[in-house]
């Protein structure tokens, strides 16, 4: 199928705005989306790596940006973008062995991801502050 | 023969690795560099837990550890190799025109080895520099 050029604007089949959202579709475009934002998030981590390799007073910059409360919205957003995108993997890794595949597995997969995640990124921020003496 | 029919021996079918020139090699790397940046990750999410709230010192003697600096540094080989598989999946998706493509896809190899290779330059300095 190269490029063929559409000689007639012809009806589409029905797309993402057609359909009524099923918790499966939604789990499978924030998977990507997740997948997106963490490929975009390395930037973070090189950023928090390079200002610690450069010396405290590079460090202290960055570590009080991820203080501000902008800083830790962006990071509690990257930690469940995080979580969301292994559990999301986790599935896929069930999926690939055949398994988990007829429909009502995969709706209780897509919420398990779903609840699972939040779940899991609230505990890895209540562990930090704990870490941190705050609770 | 092939068990969908037609004249292909399976030979055939599988010489040249099908369209796309690269077989199921893709598909493998993204499971194989999934299942290590799951391992991974968990480990770095305790290292950084550990390291909330810490100052520059601290920080530079935990990340220079021998073990999570080999871990880090494999999470980080890892998981920009597995991010530019998943990117390029999503360029190949949603751009049609070809010359557009390429460009995409180029320039998803170059960010991805780029911050690769920041990180890496980071985490070295930080075991073994001064």
């Amino acid at each position: 199928m190269a490029q063929a050029k559409p000689t007639a604007q012809r009806p589409l089949s029905p797309h993402l705005q057609i359909y009524r959202p099923l918790v499966n579709m939604v789990m499978s475009i924030i998977h990507r989306l997740t997948g997106v934002a963490l490929y975009v998030g390395t930037l973070l981590l090189a950023w928090w790596l390079t200002a610690a390799a450069v010396g405290p007073q590079a460090f202290d910059a960055v570590n009080g940006f991820f203080a501000s409360w902008l800083g830790r919205l962006i990071l509690f957003g990257y930690t469940w973008a995080l979580v969301h995108h292994m559990l999301g993997g986790m599935r896929h890794f069930l999926w690939d062995t055949g398994r988990g595949l007829d429909l009502e597995t995969v709706d209780r997969l897509s919420w398990a991801t779903i609840i699972g995640s939040v779940t899991l990124t609230l505990i890895i921020w209540i562990a930090g502050y704990m870490a941190r003496g705050a609770i | 023969m092939s068990a969908n029919g037609g004249m292909r021996t399976p030979l055939g079918k599988v010489r040249g690795l099908g369209p796309a020139k690269s077989g199921s090699k893709h598909f493998w790397w993204q499971r194989v560099t999934g299942v290590a940046n799951l391992c991974l990750v968990v480990f770095m999410l305790f290292v950084i837990i550990g390291l909330v709230g810490a100052d520059h010192a601290t920080v530079k003697q935990t990340l220079s550890a021998p073990l999570v600096a080999v871990l880090l540094l494999l999470l980080i080989l890892s998981g920009v190799y597995h991010m530019r598989l998943g990117m390029q999946v999503i360029i190949e998706d949603y751009i049609s025109g070809e010359g557009l493509k390429i460009i995409a896809l180029v320039l998803n190899t170059f960010f991805a080895i780029f911050v690769g290779s920041v990180c890496l330059f980071a985490v070295l300095k930080l075991s073994l520099g001064a």
